[in-house]
This record gives C-alpha cells, structure tokens and sequence, in this order.
C-alpha cells in the first residue's frame, strides 16, 4: 500500500530504474577511460581554443559522453555570445 | 568438416559459465552433434562436477599441452550422450601452464572431427581468459541482470572488440521475471539497452539448475524445465534457426505492459 502512495505522488523511484541510470553513467566512463577530473580540464582547453577565433559563453558550455550503440560520442555545446554583447563589451 | 569454437567468458564469477557450457554441450550433443566441452579454468576445475564426470578423470587438459598423453586420453565420453566429450581443467597446476597457442593448436585438432567445441573460460581478464578466446570462433558473454555483473561484461566485451573477435553474443543468465515485472531487477531489455551487444540467449532464475547440478546431471537432459528449456534454445539459434525468446515475451505480458503503461519512465 506504501508503494501504491510512494507511487501516485510520483515519489518512487524503482531500483531496477536506478540501476540503469547509474550503470550509463559508469560505462561511459569505463569505456572512455576519461575521469570527470579530465572532462574538465578538457573542457576548460576547449573554452580557451575556442575563445582565440570566436566569442562564447564560457560558463554555459556543456561537454558530455553520449552513447551511441557501442560507440561514445563526444558532445560539445559551445553558445556563442551575442552580437550586441560583443559591441557592448 | 570444420567445427567451431565457443568460447563462454563473463569477466566476474559466478555469473553461470560453466553452468552454461555444460547445458550448451548437452543441448547440442542431444541434437546428434559431435561436441567437446574444454574446461580452461586451471587451477579450479569445475566443468567435470556440473557435468557429473569427476570420477572418470585420468588425464588432463595441462598433461595434453604438455605431452603426457595423447589428445584421445584426455576426453571423458558422456555415457548419456555419446557424442558428448569433455577435456577437464588440472586442479594442480596455474592458467600459466597453458598459452593461447597451446588453446589454438589443440582447437584446430578437435575442429577435424567435432563440430563444436566449447571452452569454458575463467572469470577475469587476465591470462586464462586470453587463452579462452584465443581459439574462438564465437564468444558468448553470460552476465546477470544485476549492476557488478553488467559492468564486468561490458569490459569483457570491449576486450573481445579490441582483439577483433567480435561480436560477442549475450546470453543473460537468472532473471527473476517477477522482480523484473515489480521494476526491481533490470530487465534483458535494460541489458541489451546498456551493453549494446547481440542477444543469444536469456535463462530465468529456476531451481532445477541447483537440484540437477547436486545430481551431475545438467538442466538441459531434463525436457521440462525452463531453463533447459533456454539452453536448448541457444542451441538451436547457433545453428541459424530463429527462435523467439520466450522470457522477454513473459515479462512484457499484459501487467507488465500496464504497469509500464501507468508508472512514468523517469520514476520520481
């Protein structure tokens, strides 16, 4: 009956739902052998790279490891800053 | 005739390989096929005892590679099924004793006259498991639906890729359909979703696999059980027949897809 309330007010999370966030997370980084340390500093190399040739918004960049079959894929959104901001800055 | 070499791996313990090798052995062997079971856990021999041989072991696996005995000595025949063989693993000695040539010279000797042969390799990634796939034509990776035990076979997997003998094939092993039905044990389709891999094989949790291992009489011999059942059914897709997996069909039956249907995805 507990779980039957847990569930309706959507406070349940099941383990085997759990077990499979977690899991994604880890294979990524089992199979990429990079830590969350090295994403970060790749990500801040990425910042710098980018930032000689184009103007970004270096706090809303996001890189993450993305599945795809057995392959990782690398994802990188880079937001460029505004024209206006540019001409302000 | 050419025959070919499975080879059942895992990565972590005690997930059922050997379990698996024996049923998979029976299973093909009562279909008429000629099959050799290959115990290549040195060290910690087991396959025998699954098998119910252990009293007939003279020689072994270590006295053929280091020329004790002639390959013929070393072979165990099945007396329920003739066409059944198995090479036994020594007890006394390490997985150094054997190297993945050794495992390929003595593959390419059985493949004249059998048409499987059927290596049970030892847990972990290490030497033993190198001389395991060395031979391999297919390898069959047996995982638990449970976290430890997905992890390590999706390492073993990548090893497998990076030693281009892939694809490997899953088969997972113990699944509790009623805990996967109340969302508290990762379903096959959690698995597949996460390792990426071909499915070959899905055996429920069944008590019969305990009672007819106590008995040296493994689960396949046995007509009615349900994870003989799915051992057969291995068997049968090795040899190209399509065979729909029954569990996964159980699991999706009608609560199952209601209780889907209501419980939102992301959970709380």
């Amino acid at each position: 009956m507990n779980r039957i309330i847990d569930f309706l007010l959507g406070r349940d999370q099941r383990s085997a739902q759990l077990a499979k966030e977690r899991m994604k997370l880890v294979l990524i980084h089992d199979r990429t052998d990079i830590s969350p340390g090295e994403m970060e500093q790749l990500k801040d190399e990425l910042i710098e790279v980018i930032s000689r040739h184009v103007a970004i918004e270096p706090q809303d960049v996001r890189i993450e490891m993305a599945q795809d079959g057995r392959q990782q894929r690398l994802i990188a959104d880079i937001p460029l800053r505004s024209v206006r901001q540019r001409r302000v800055r | 005739m050419a025959g070919k070499v499975i080879t059942v791996t895992s990565g972590k313990g005690g997930v059922g390989k050997t379990t698996a090798t024996a049923n998979l052995g029976v299973a093909l062997a009562s279909e008429g096929e000629k099959v050799v079971c290959v115990d290549a856990d040195i060290g910690l021999r087991n396959l025998d005892v699954v098998l119910g041989l252990e009293n007939r072991i003279v020689y072994d696996l270590v006295d053929v590679v280091e020329g004790r005995c002639r390959l013929r000595q070393a072979m165990i025949r099945d007396k329920r099924l003739p066409e059944l063989f198995l090479i036994p693993a020594a007890q006394t000695r390490d997985k150094s004793a054997v190297s993945p040539s050794d495992m390929v010279r003595l593959c390419d000797e059985l493949r004249i006259d059998y048409d499987w042969i059927l290596i049970d390799s030892p847990a972990g990634i290490e030497r033993g498991f190198r001389n395991a796939i060395a031979p391999a034509d297919i390898i069959m990776v047996v995982t638990n639906p449970e976290v430890s035990a997905v992890r390590d076979a999706d390492r073993i997997i990548g090893l497998i890729e990076a030693e281009e003998k892939g694809p490997a094939r899953l088969v997972i092993n113990r699944i509790k359909s009623e805990m996967v039905r109340r969302g508290e044990m990762l379903s096959a389709d959690d698995v597949l979703e996460l390792l990426a891999v071909e499915l070959i094989g899905l055996i429920p949790e069944d008590e019969n696999v305990i009672t007819s291992t106590n008995r040296g009489a493994p689960v396949a011999l046995n007509g009615k059980s349900k994870a003989g059942q799915a051992f057969r059914n291995i068997a049968r897709r090795l040899h190209g027949e399509k065979v729909p997996f029954l569990e996964l069909e159980d699991q999706g039956g009608l609560l199952g897809r209601l209780a889907r249907i209501i419980r939102p995805r992301g959970g709380g």
